[in-house]
């Protein structure tokens, strides 16, 4: 087949994937509020980290993020061994579910539940709301990375262990915990990764003291573009890709 | 073990009832005129709409992602790098990469301001706020989710079956047509679910990129929770649209019984 039109077009197609980014990232050290470069200048960076809404919009996030990174990562993995010792049609197909249930869906679904358990309990939409919502659309991630590193580790290493006198606790926390760690980690990336850029789903159930950084970017895109968005924006790129690089080679080692 | 296994089934629980979710905001009598307002022209022109926006994309995407996915294929050791690179930006906030592409289109963005510096254009192009808008946002949104699956069937196609046909004298396009694409159709079906199932979906996109006026099924639904306050309308929407997405992928599997989905 034509063996130079393959590259030049795979050239192409790369910059598709990666010229809108870079050029966003480019205009945010553009001296003008307008899309024309006028020289070099950090001043919307220096406006992005002095504007209080956004400060307490990216501690909101974080916050979300790293309490639904943690229990999402730590259900997820106990899924995914539940599932690897014993398989769970119900199980994986919910979770194959939560995967491909449009966010829209997913978003409405919880506020709706959410609405109806408030009707017993006095609690309002707020920060716990959203943190449940991430660990709920998280733990299809986790559990499909840490089955993929679950593959590889053999099931005799546990019988094993249990042969040599462990109780099935210790057979999972010194034997096969420790061989699937780095698969671990790198679910527990990706999960803060899709909890920290959220948008849909966090909207729908946030309360009025739980506003997010993407819920503020999307104000702010609503109204027009604004330099100071592009500046979060190329920090937000920035720091969730060394995340995602991160992941994927702790996945491959 | 026990408790192992109680853990995720207590997840499923709370998965199932969160799924259920959508009648607890009801008050009785019990009714379908939900879904029988569905069939309105208006709403189903919607629903057509969202099939249609959802399928040009996904064949942009495939028409778009089969050849990348034969270069990375063909791209020897540099293989993983590549991969990495077309998973890369699908990761970083698709927030960001949609206000990227409202940056880049809109009447004072990047493509219209350099149109008319090189006086290409007198007026800005009316780029923002279309259906084709839209489209290239999905379409740049879900690359990724089709190069993966053909690259997937790509890998696997033994190259003597390409010598073969062309030692038989088949041109390129017939080895291409005939030989690559049959063999690989395991791969396209899961690229097409892949890219259509969120398509259909989205709200993001239209919502940001599309403006007021490419409503999508996704829009719909929001607009029925928030600003027109009709849970049972609503509801019924997401509840059909979620059938739908289960009946494609009931209609995928059937088609890859022996291929997974990831």
């Amino acid at each position: 087949m034509k063996r130079r039109a393959l590259p030049v077009y795979a050239a192409a197609a790369f910059a598709f994937l990666y010229v809108p980014l870079i050029v966003l990232s480019a205009f945010s050290f553009n001296a003008s509020k307008f899309t024309v470069w006028e020289g070099f200048s950090l001043q919307w960076y220096a406006a992005a980290f002095h504007d209080p809404q956004l400060a307490e919009a990216t501690g909101n996030s974080l916050i979300i993020a790293v309490v639904a990174t943690l229990l999402s990562t730590v259900i997820g993995t106990l899924c995914a061994y539940g599932l690897w010792k014993r398989k769970s049609p119900l199980l994986a197909g919910s979770l194959y579910l939560s995967l491909v249930t449009p966010e829209i869906v997913a978003g409405i679904s919880l506020l709706a539940f959410f609405q109806w358990v408030f009707r017993f309990l006095h609690v309002r939409l707020g920060m716990h709301t959203v943190i449940l919502a991430h660990i709920s659309f998280s733990i299809a991630y986790v559990v499909i990375v840490v089955m993929a590193r679950l593959r590889t580790v053999d099931p005799k290493l546990e019988e094993a262990a249990l042969d040599l006198g462990a109780n099935e606790w210790g057979a999972f926390w010194h034997v096969t915990l420790p061989a699937i760690l780095p698969g671990v980690v790198a679910a527990a990336l990706l999960a803060f990764t899709v909890s920290f850029d959220d948008y849909v789903i966090t909207s729908l159930v946030a309360g009025v003291d739980s506003e997010t950084l993407p819920m503020v970017i999307y104000a702010f895109a609503r109204r027009g573009v604004n330099p100071v968005v592009n500046a979060i924006s190329a920090l937000i790129v920035f720091g969730l890709g060394v995340l995602i690089l991160l992941s994927q080679r702790l996945q491959k080692t | 073990m026990l408790l192992l296994f109680a853990a995720p089934l207590t997840v499923i629980c709370f998965y199932s009832a969160m799924t259920r979710g959508p009648y607890g905001g009801f008050s009785l009598p019990w009714t379908l005129d939900s879904y029988g307002r569905l069939a309105d022209s208006l709403y189903f022109a919607i629903l057509l709409r969202s099939f249609w926006i959802a399928g040009v994309s996904t064949i942009f995407c495939l028409v778009l992602g089969f050849p990348l996915a034969l270069f990375i294929s063909r791209a020897g050791p540099r293989k993983n790098l590549y991969l990495t690179l077309v998973i890369l930006p699908f990761w970083t906030s698709f927030l960001v990469r949609t206000y990227a592409w409202m940056f880049l289109l809109r009447d004072t963005g990047l493509i219209n301001t350099v149109l008319q510096k090189t006086g290409l254009i007198h007026d800005p192009l009316p780029l923002l706020y279309n259906d084709g808008a839209v489209i290239v946002g999905l379409v740049y949104g879900f690359l990724p989710f089709t190069v993966l699956p053909l690259y997937a069937a790509l890998e696997r196609l033994d190259p003597n079956l390409l010598e073969a046909a062309a030692d038989l004298g088949a041109t390129p396009w017939h080895t291409l047509t005939r030989v690559v694409i049959p063999l690989c159709a395991p791969g396209i079906r899961a690229g097409t679910i892949l890219v259509f199932i969120p398509c259909l979906g989205a709200y993001l996109t239209p919502d940001l990129l599309g403006g007021g006026k490419s409503v999508m099924v996704g829009n719909l639904v929001q607009n029925q929770f928030t600003s027109s306050r009709d849970w049972p309308f609503g509801a019924a929407i997401s509840l059909t649209l979620m059938a739908l997405v289960m009946l494609l992928l009931l209609l995928f599997m059937r088609g890859n019984s022996e291929e997974g989905l990831l």
